[in-house]
């Protein structure tokens, strides 16, 4: 046991359960990062909770040396809403999937975020299903030729992020799993955000769909294909920094700056913006049209449900004092029987 | 069945109608969903409880919430039985009913005994609500209801006169009708009407007119059967002998709801109940809801699954965690139920049982979700399961529930059904200081816990997030022994199945021996569970009177059975088992026992009654009475 008031180190956080994915997954990266935001945010591993469902990236708590609950599948962000009722002092972290939790899951990730209850949700975005290894999932691009779609897929994708976005989440962000500084910025402010804080992580699945997101992870491309996010800063991008992102009309387009255009013209991002107006047409922007923005795309303040319940029952308290049972028991018309 | 004691006739008060006491009778309210029966009803109910009686109720009412006018579909009712002595069933035949329209009428005559009350709302006897109900001409012009006392009040009209004065619309004065004949009631059954009135002014303090019509309403329903020369008799069901002490009426639902307070309070934990709405277990929810500062935490979840799961994660975060459902929403927890299995948390589920499958009858009774409970999940999958006999008793078996799931750390089935959970009785106010205390430890020795070792009882520890040094993983994949990591191991899967399995079984060392009601051998043990008991306890002691060599044999656990239940069924050269599905216990006591057995299955979203019981009692018998 380690004491509380040494500070922890990544390492620290590691259980003793030997790590099962793929060699070369993305998931090995996230663990890593978190294992280290952890640490350096001060976490109590006694304090902290990973929730799960099923699929590769929800054997994620297992890796980690905090409690854990590996759940069943789609159902990891109710198992978390009822240990962050239950006890609203830890911290609880869900982990999930694209299949995981817009799938099979959809349903508790739409309600869990409109509730704002402060739960973190990771989710792993590969576009496919790899523990069932490899047919399409929510988030795979219409004409994906996988296991069960050897024709290619005919089903719109889901975005998470805009699907977030329409029941009004608090705390969004993306990050890519090899891009570490990045995802060490947003999932620190993941930590810190109280009330549902929901971040996409682009992960590679290397077996069953390699390369997917090469667009934002290859060092060679990634600036002219990513924009970071920097609230009340320009849009900018590209590896030479020159292109941005200009509203015309009520639509973004990409320019280049320097032939008459100047930062001025440019959209300044505002992450606290009361509308999630801005940041809808962000979460629109994607490739190879447009640079797929990464960082915090929205973070805002607002009455967390627990914090809501708990000032219920305090009040409720207040007013007609600690629960009796014999006085509960006596409500009503009652009548004495000799 | 009410029945003219030796107390003959007696004159009350200013009244000079005479008064006959009676030992108990059954009433009826019938009419539209939209009439207020179920308010007239409870309100009787309440009053004849704070006055003495036994009684016990059924309400029966319609899935839709207001079915068009005047139609079949749309009937709602509300029967009381009340009784100077000790009753266990709403009662078989009616001796009073009392229908607001020619609907009600049609869909409840069939139960009034011959020679009962029939009073009827005659205004409501018009050519197109006939036509709804259909009826070709009007029933009460012909002789059909000779057999009856047909009373035929012009309720409507009366109503309107009396709330005249109040300037209410003729929409809102209409609806003060139910008390109107509320009132009827009151004075034909001696009724005082204070306990209404007092209502009746809680209720609607902060609209007086709508309050004000309703006493006037009530009021001249009383006066009515005072003046009017239409009755020549009234009735006096003295107090009942219950046991001494202070009671309340409850329904199954709010006695669920205060034996889950009590056992949290109990174990000094927070109640956490995760539910989502369903017809007949809401109640739990709402009533639950109000008593929040017990420290009562509520999440009404997106759906059955989420109120499931989260269940789940409060038991593991040191909850007391409970869900409420009924048969649709018990189908959809069933994944999640064997993840609490597997992971051996501490929880409930309450199933409300109603008509199946799929959506059913919702507001019916049924007993059909026994299978469903005992082996209703993947994989060797037992949990503890247990069965509520009466709307109060719901009240322990909730508080037996728990203290089972936290001993054990399991999940714990308990199953009501819709005619306990909505149907209501008195409930003699227990003592909170006499309550058992539920003790819990939670594993605190970061030195030696393991997440998977066992107790004596075969439980693992319960050890909560927050807690120092004891982080550990809980999940759906198959556990090695004492550490409780991932394994697939093919013998530690077969170790852990029977470990779990064996668990559930030691419950039997808590829950004692199985009663038998009755000599302890004989011609024939009739077997039930569940909120059926009233009914057939009734049905056996009227064999037994009659010199049958009849025992009952009720079983609350379910899953395990008591340890001596085998032995009782071999001693007994028949055995009837009855229950309101197609025989699912029967086949239960055929599994573990290898018995041979008669069923009484009734799956018409009705509670039984006793007379069919005792029928089919003196069937299996042979027919003939000693």
């Amino acid at each position: 046991m380690s004491a509380i008031d040494t500070p922890l180190k990544p390492k620290d956080f590691k259980s003793d359960q030997e790590v099962r994915w793929c060699p070369g997954c993305g998931d090995y990266s996230i663990l890593s990062q978190m294992q280290k935001v952890l640490a350096d945010v001060g976490a109590e591993k006694h304090n902290t909770v990973f929730v799960s469902g099923i699929g590769c990236s929800s054997r994620f708590p297992y890796y980690m040396d905090t409690y854990g609950f590996h759940g069943i599948h789609g159902r990891a962000a109710s198992i978390a809403t009822g240990v962050k009722i239950a006890n609203p002092d830890l911290t609880v972290w869900v982990i999930t999937g694209d299949g995981d939790g817009l799938s099979i899951g959809g349903n508790h990730f739409i309600h869990t975020i409109r509730r704002n209850i402060d739960l973190k949700i990771v989710l792993f975005n590969n576009r496919i299903y790899g523990l069932t290894k490899g047919q399409y999932s929510p988030t795979s691009e219409v004409g994906k030729k996988t296991r069960s779609t050897p024709f290619g897929s005919i089903d719109n994708p889901i975005h998470p992020i805009a699907v977030a976005l329409g029941v009004e989440v608090t705390f969004v962000a993306r990050c890519v799993d090899v891009d570490v500084k990045n995802m060490i910025s947003v999932l620190k402010r993941a930590a810190a955000h109280k009330g549902t804080a929901f971040v996409e992580v682009y992960q590679n699945c290397n077996v069953y769909n390699h390369m997917a997101f090469a667009y934002a992870s290859d060092k060679k491309t990634k600036d002219d294909h990513v924009l970071y996010l920097e609230h009340g800063k320009p849009m900018i991008f590209g590896k030479e920094r020159d292109k941005g992102i200009r509203l015309n009309g009520t639509m973004p387009e990409v320019v280049d700056l320097g032939s008459g255009i100047s930062q001025d013209d440019l959209l300044i991002h505002d992450e606290k913006a009361a509308e999630p107006t801005l940041a809808y047409l962000l979460s629109r922007m994607r490739y190879p049209d447009f640079p797929e923005p990464m960082g915090v795309f929205r973070a805002l303040e607002a009455p967390t449900y627990e914090a809501v319940l708990m000032n219920q029952i305090e009040e409720a308290t207040r007013q007609k004092g600690k629960g009796n049972l014999n006085e509960l028991f006596g409500a009503g018309d009652t009548w004495e029987v000799n | 069945m009410s029945t003219v004691t030796s107390e003959g006739t007696q004159t009350h008060g200013e009244s000079a109608k005479p008064i006959e006491a009676i030992e108990s009778a059954i009433v009826r309210f019938v009419g539209d969903s939209g009439d207020g029966m179920q308010l007239a009803g409870t309100q009787f109910t309440t009053t004849s409880a704070v006055f003495g009686n036994d009684i016990a109720t059924f309400p029966d009412y319609p899935a839709e919430i207001r079915a068009p006018a005047g139609t079949l579909a749309g009937v709602s009712g509300f029967q009381i039985n009340f009784s100077s002595r000790d009753i266990h069933t709403p009662g078989d035949k009616v001796s009073a009913l009392m229908a607001m329209n020619p609907a009600a009428l049609k869909a409840n005559i069939a139960d009034l005994e011959d020679g009962g009350l029939l009073i009827v709302n005659v205004d409501e006897f018009s050519v197109p609500n006939l036509k709804r109900a259909h009826y070709e001409s009007n029933p009460l012009d012909s002789d059909a209801f000779d057999r009856y006392r047909v009373y035929k009040i012009p309720i409507t009209k009366h109503t309107f006169e009396a709330v005249k004065e109040t300037g209410l619309s003729t929409k809102d004065a209409s609806r003060c009708k139910n008390f109107y004949a509320l009132g009827v009631a009151f004075w034909l059954y001696d009724r005082p009407l204070e306990t209404t009135l007092a209502w009746i002014n809680q209720k609607f303090a902060k609209v007086p007119a709508v309050a004000q019509a309703n006493t006037l309403a009530l009021k001249a329903g009383y006066h009515f059967g005072e003046t009017a020369e239409i009755f020549t008799v009234r009735y006096r069901i003295p107090r009942a002998k219950l046991a001494p002490g202070k009671y309340r009426n409850l329904t199954g639902n709010q006695a669920t709801a205060l034996g889950l307070i009590a056992a949290a309070r109990l174990a000094g934990k927070p109640l956490f109940y995760g539910s989502y709405p369903i017809t007949p277990a809401s109640d739990i929810l709402h009533e639950l809801s109000l008593h929040k500062n017990f420290d009562v935490r509520t999440f009404q979840a997106e759906d059955e699954i989420a109120a499931m799961c989260s269940v789940i994660g409060a038991a593991y975060a040191g909850a007391i965690a409970v869900t409420g459902t009924s048969g649709p929403g018990m189908a959809l927890k069933q994944e999640a139920i064997g993840l609490a299995m597997i992971t051996e948390v501490p929880c409930l589920i309450i199933n409300a049982q109603r008509g199946g499958p799929s959506t059913g009858l919702p507001t019916k009774t049924e007993q059909a979700d026994l299978w469903q409970a005992i082996i209703g999940r993947n994989g060797e999958c037992p949990v503890p399961v247990l069965a509520a006999r009466s709307a109060s008793d719901c009240f322990s078996a909730a508080i037996e529930a728990i203290r089972v799931a936290v001993k054990y750390m399991t999940p714990v089935i308990l199953l009501s059904d819709g005619f306990i959970a909505s149907g209501s009785e008195p409930w003699r106010i227990p003592d909170a200081a006499d309550l058992e205390k539920i003790e819990i430890k939670h594993a605190d020795d970061a030195e030696t816990f393991q997440p998977y070792e066992r107790n004596a009882a075969g439980s693992r520890p319960w050890a909560i997030p927050g807690t120092l040094g004891l982080q550990h993983r809980l999940g759906g994949l198959e556990k090695a022994d004492v550490t409780g990591d991932v394994c697939y191991d093919p013998d530690n899967h077969q170790h852990m199945i029977e470990l779990r399995a064996r668990k559930v079984q030691n419950v039997a060392n808590d829950i004692g021996d199985q009663e038998v009601f009755g000599e302890p051998s004989g011609d024939l043990l009739v077997a039930s569970w569940g909120g059926t008991f009233g009914a057939v306890w009734s049905a056996v002691q009227r064999a037994q009177a009659e010199g049958h060599k009849v025992s009952h044999m009720h079983l609350r656990w379910l899953l395990p059975m008591p340890k001596n239940t085998g032995a009782i069924l071999k001693r007994f050269k028949k055995i009837l088992v009855c229950e309101l599905n197609m025989g699912q216990l029967q086949f239960v006591l055929g599994g573990h026992f290898a018995i041979e057995s008669e069923g009484l299955h009734k799956v018409q979203g009705r509670p039984f009654m006793i007379g069919e019981i005792h029928e089919k009692i003196v069937q299996v018998l042979g027919g003939q009475t000693p």
